[in-house]
């Protein structure tokens, strides 16, 4: 499966996609990018006056890329639709984000067994410093035929 | 390792994914996992490489769709340490 059949794959719409291009993906783990736009709905709320990125989106972009993007790769049925459902998440913030940074998300995977999939993640900035880092994990969920 | 034994190290091994703690004291072969102790399907998986660890067996995915009470699971487990003393 190409990088692109991946991205092709990805359940999100528009406005909650957090994913712009993957790197690399293999049995053991994803690497991809995302730039966070400046007009981002939530920069004008997050905080008034004081755009940061918010950490649930930077938790969100760790695990469209680490963990969805793999899961898909690592689904043995290719033709179905899928989705993770994040079930749990353990996340350091060390270096806050703000608008128009582009980061980039590396996981490593933990297993996957019964269809849950377990990855340690971490995101790094332009200058390559690590933003935050932990492990996420979800059940890999069918979302029906094509 | 006969019967009680395994459930005394499952009890061990489940408590930390439940704050069922009455049902906890109380596991019996009778008790369900998602029912009697509010396991969700992702920390079963957790619960099952626990096992796998635990007693150095391995769980297949038909064994593992049948492990949903502790009755269930001591069977399985049992089976499969007659199987790898057979070996």
């Amino acid at each position: 499966m190409t990088n692109a059949e991946i991205l092709a794959k990805l359940p999100y719409g528009k406005s909650f996609l957090f994913v712009d291009d993957l790197l690399h993906v293999d049995q053991n783990g994803a690497k991809g990018i995302f730039t966070y736009n400046e007009k981002l709905s939530f920069y004008e709320s997050h905080f008034k006056n004081n755009p940061v990125t918010p950490a649930v989106v930077l938790t969100e972009t760790m695990a469209q890329i680490g963990l969805v993007c793999l899961g898909i790769y690592l689904l043995p049925d290719k033709a179905l639709n899928m989705s993770v459902a994040m079930t749990s998440n353990a996340i350091d913030f060390l270096i806050p984000v703000y608008p128009g940074e582009q980061v980039t998300v590396t996981s490593e995977k933990i297993y996957f067994r019964f269809n849950k999939l377990k990855c340690n993640v971490k995101m790094e900035n332009a200058a390559g410093k690590v933003v935050c880092k932990g492990n996420i994990a979800g059940m890999l969920i069918s979302t029906g035929n094509e | 390792m006969n019967k009680e034994q395994i459930i005394q190290a499952l009890k061990t091994i489940v408590e930390p994914y439940s704050e069922e703690t009455s049902a906890i004291a109380h596991i019996d072969e009778n008790t369900d996992f998602i029912n009697d102790l509010k396991i969700n399907s992702a920390n079963l998986v957790d619960i099952i490489l626990d096992i796998e660890e635990k007693f150095n067996i391995e769980i297949d995915n038909d064994s593992m769709a049948k492990m949903l009470t502790v009755k269930a699971t001591t069977e399985i487990i049992t089976q499969k340490l007659e199987a790898n003393a057979g070996q």
